[in-house]
């Protein structure tokens, strides 16, 4: 791909920026409360978002630029196999319809704001919740990062090389995050989300008319598999199992990431989550289709350093200069939303369930509000430095790592929304076991979150979060019903 | 809406998960549809058959919190 700067594409590319930019410092002023020196209402927009804002900004947080990029990335390396990211963002909504306006509910009647609060009130261990927020910054960090390997793609292609340009905007979302809360991602979900459905739309429209149809690019991918060796358009037997349980427990630990849950707790009703448990997938169809366009980068012949410009690239040589720069400022602007929104998430876990547990109690309203906005900053400002002096494949493993460590925080906060028969030992110890056994069943796969298992016949393999999980859930029943039952504060 | 018939349609909400996970299933390349192989078309398909049911589900429910 080229890497000359086209100004027209640069010059839409900075249009849109500068749009969003205003906008999130506008957003301050949007649906202005009394007040923002509360955290509930910088770090949750005030729990007052409706259907429509919910859509948009669960959607953009869930949805993000590093999607848009690594689905057809991996779609184009390896085929079928990279399809998984699918039916993963279909069996997530039966779950969010039946568990998320539950764990609302309980959040809303007890003035909770993330998940350390809803741990701590049901089990009254510092120890749990503890884990679980140490869980959620960690396990969010390169998540962040990862949104600006997704930014640095577009950057190349629009000819930007070098740090600066990702620092500078990323400066310029930490200002407004900083100043507007969940608002501004919010107000800047809808621009981002109209634009990505455009440029979504006009891909799978128009891309495969000029390839000659989707059989051929279908046609074009198998070729370009049977040439390389690896990859395909189906499924090998032993890659089912692999398959099915890389979308469940991708499903299970979407929605217990902090800035999901962000998302979830800002919402207005349990009814406003189930409503959009059934609209959401309208973004799930997009992806299914972007993730399309990795086999339409073996039908235009690319020829790419990495699977990760494929997207880019597709846009470049295939579109005029003017809607390519849309096209990158959609996926550059898709990756401020969710990086806000997660840096809010991991700013609201530090404040509650470290600053105030441990450095001071006392807080004021207005002083939780300021240290969340403080760690907001902090949090993008590591996560920039992650991707600036440590390799990108270092973000690559350690958010792999990031799936599986939040999944182990499933059952501190899901099993107390319906029973009262787990108590705090068993699940702190079901999260050691779950935490550092899996990490190390990732380890010495090499990295790898699949882990090769013989039970007599055919070997398969099978992901190792919910292996861990597993795991996890039997340690804390054995646990729980070892340990004499004392009574439990619950608060 | 009475609270039994709100239960039952949540049990629509598992039908996604066996039609899914029991990816042998549908790990075919015919019946081709449009250009797509069945394993693209058969999952893309999940999308609208999986909100239809969630939607279902969402009109049983009382839904007055």
């Amino acid at each position: 791909m080229t890497t000359e700067i086209d100004p027209t594409a640069l010059a839409v590319f900075i249009f849109f920026f500068v749009l969003v930019t205003v906008m999130g410092f506008i957003a301050a002023r949007w649906r202005r409360p009394k007040t923002l020196a509360r955290i509930d209402e910088w770090g949750l927009g005030g729990r007052s978002f409706g259907t429509w804002i919910t859509w948009f900004l669960v959607g953009g947080d869930f949805y993000t630029a590093y999607t848009v990029i690594a689905v057809p990335a991996l779609v184009y390396s390896v085929g079928a196999y990279g399809f998984f990211a699918l039916p993963y963002t279909i069996i997530v909504y039966p779950f969010v319809f039946m568990v998320m306006p539950v764990l609302w509910k309980r959040a809303k009647d007890n003035g909770y704001v993330t998940a350390g609060d809803v741990v701590h009130g049901q089990y009254g261990s510092r120890a749990l919740e503890l884990a679980v927020a140490i869980t959620g910054v960690i396990a969010t960090m390169p998540y962040i990062a990862l949104q600006l390997v997704g930014m640095t793609a577009v950057f190349k292609a629009l000819g930007l090389h070098g740090e600066i340009p990702l620092a500078a905007s990323f400066i310029i979302l930490a200002l407004y995050t900083y100043s507007a809360g969940l608002r501004a991602p919010a107000l800047i979900a809808f621009v981002k989300d109209i634009m990505i459905y455009i440029v979504v739309i006009a891909a799978i429209a128009l891309i495969p008319a000029k390839l000659g149809g989707y059989a051929n690019v279908f046609a074009a991918a198998d070729a370009a598999f049977k040439a390389k060796g690896s990859g395909s358009l189906l499924l090998a037997g032993n890659q089912y199992v692999a398959y099915a349980t890389l979308a469940l427990g991708s499903a299970l630990a979407a929605f217990m990431y902090p800035h999901t849950l962000t998302g979830i707790f800002a919402s207005n009703s349990g009814r406003t989550i189930r409503k959009n448990a059934a609209l959401l997938p309208a973004y799930t169809l997009l992806l299914g289709l972007l993730a399309l366009l990795g086999y339409m980068g073996h039908a235009a012949g690319l020829k790419l350093e990495s699977a990760n410009d494929v997207v880019p690239a597709l846009f470049q040589t295939l579109f005029s200069g003017w809607f390519a720069g849309f096209a990158f400022a959609a996926i550059a602007i898709g990756a401020l939303v969710p990086a806000a929104v997660m840096s809010i998430g991991a700013a609201n876990l530090f404040t509650r369930n470290f600053w105030k547990a441990y450095i001071n109690p006392q807080v004021t309203e207005a002083g939780e509000a300021k240290v969340a906005k403080v760690t907001s900053l902090i949090v993008k400002i590591g996560a920039l430095l992650v991707i600036l002096f440590l390799p990108t494949q270092f973000a690559l493993d350690l958010q792999l790592l990031g799936g599986i460590w939040i999944m182990q925080t499933l059952p501190a906060l899901v099993f107390g929304l319906y029973s009262n028969w787990f108590r705090g030992p068993g699940l702190l110890a079901g999260w050691v076991v779950g935490f550092f056994g899996g990490t190390y069943l990732v380890w010495i796969n090499g990295l790898k979150p699949l882990q090769a298992i013989s039970l007599g016949g055919t070997p398969f393999t099978v992901y190792i979060g919910l292996l861990a999980l597993i795991a996890n859930i039997v340690a804390a029943v054995i646990v729980n019903v070892v340990t004499p039952a004392r009574a439990t504060a619950r608060a | 809406m009475d609270k039994g018939f709100g239960t039952a349609a949540c049990w629509l909400l598992v039908i996604p998960y066996i039609g899914l996970l029991w990816v042998p299933f549908y790990n075919h390349h015919d019946p081709v549809l449009l250009g797509f192989p069945f394993f693209y078309w058969y999952q893309l398909a999940w999308v609208p058959i999986t909100a239809f049911l969630t939607w279902i589900a969402y009109r049983s429910m009382r839904n007055d919190d």
